[in-house]
């Protein structure tokens, strides 16, 4: 018998912090898969943020920079500048990339850095105890709209992969989720996809990635899996929305 | 012939790749593992076809796969 299925090289071997269920720790496995795919992981840079996601050091077996709350996109602007030869991506949850660092994502994209955005979707601020974030959806109770979001008072959830492929600077955005096997299967493609663009210096790669928070959804594993695929991505259309390869 | 391996240490009994085997071969267990969680175990083994996609959906990595 051979072995079909093993933790990628660049995922360390370590228990992680995260909650049962949490999607997370299967965006991770993906990204190290990709790395591996393209056998960059010694000239590999993360950028980190602050969020449930701040350990990236601490899991995956490459170099990485902790950014300052919603900073990535320019931390990693700056690295990839001081060296362009190195692959440089960010990993950035929704409070991190559409609340406090809004600026940052908008114009490093609008430049059309040559780096990748993962781009962690779960409608919450997770680590701090699930406040509303930009991203949390009409009607959802969180622990700063315990009425659920009023979108006359708090506006409508904001589509970031959508939104970003309108820049001119952006050659790849799409959505994608992994809360069943085939949309794992194919968000694996679109992460090889995102990261072929910088792999080939053709310029700024996003992929937004819808995840469960069980714990701050007040939800167990399963359901908070299963809401993945109805609530969230009947909103949150999984697809991609700019492809300037066309690969 | 194939087989899986469930890192009892590891899994956090989440359960989300019960969801994902076709032949509904694998359940939480009734023990406890060190974390304080209910790991997953597979029944009837001899039927696993090593699909693997109860490692795809992981988000542990506590499930390898063997054929
Ligand atoms: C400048 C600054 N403001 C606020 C915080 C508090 N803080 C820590 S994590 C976080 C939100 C994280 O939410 P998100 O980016 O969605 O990540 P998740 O935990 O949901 O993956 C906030 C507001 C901080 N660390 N630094
Ligand atoms: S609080 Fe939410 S995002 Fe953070 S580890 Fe737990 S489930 Fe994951
Ligand atoms: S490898 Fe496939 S058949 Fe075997 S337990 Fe996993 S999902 Fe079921
Ligand atoms: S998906 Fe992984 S962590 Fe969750 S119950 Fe199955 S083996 Fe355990
Ligand atoms: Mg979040």
């Amino acid at each position: 018998m051979q072995q079909v299925f093993k933790r990628p090289i660049s995922l360390k071997d370590v228990q992680t912090h995260f909650c049962p269920g949490c999607h997370h720790g299967t965006i991770h496995r993906l990204v190290a898969e990709a790395l591996d795919e393209f056998g960059v992981q010694g000239r590999t840079i993360g950028v980190a943020s602050v969020g449930c996601s701040v350990f990236l050091y601490g899991y995956f077996d490459i170099d990485v920079v902790e950014a300052p709350h919603g900073r990535a996109s320019a931390v990693a602007t700056g690295v990839k500048r001081a060296r362009p030869d190195n692959f440089v991506f960010t990993y950035q949850g929704d409070g991190d990339l559409a609340a406090i660092g809004t600026a940052e994502i908008i114009h490093a994209a609008n430049r059309g850095e040559d780096i990748t955005v993962i781009f962690v979707n779960n409608t919450t601020y997770g680590m701090t105890g699930g406040q509303m974030a930009p991203t949390t959806l009409v009607g959802q109770k969180t622990s700063t709209s315990p009425y659920g979001r009023n979108q006359h008072k708090d506006g409508a959830p904001i589509r970031m992969a959508e939104l970003l492929a309108q820049l001119e600077g952006v050659a790849f955005s799409a959505r994608v989720a992994v809360n069943n096997p085939k949309n794992i299967i194919d968000a694996k493609r679109q992460f090889k996809k995102a990261f072929r663009y910088q792999v080939e210096g053709k310029g700024f790669s996003f992929i937004e990635a819808l995840s469960a928070c069980p714990t701050n959804w007040g939800m167990n594993a399963i359901a908070a899996n299963e809401r993945v695929g109805s609530e969230m991505a009947d909103y949150f259309k999984l697809g991609v929305f700019k492809n300037t390869d066309n690969m | 012939m194939a087989k899986i391996v469930i890192d009892e240490i590891r899994c956090k009994g989440c359960g989300l790749c019960t969801l994902a085997c076709h032949g509904k071969l694998l359940s939480l267990s009734e023990k406890i593992n060190i974390q304080g969680y209910t790991p997953a175990a597979i029944t009837f083994p001899e039927k696993c076809t090593g699909c693997a996609l109860c490692a795809e959906m992981c988000p542990d990595v506590a499930i390898t796969v063997f054929k």
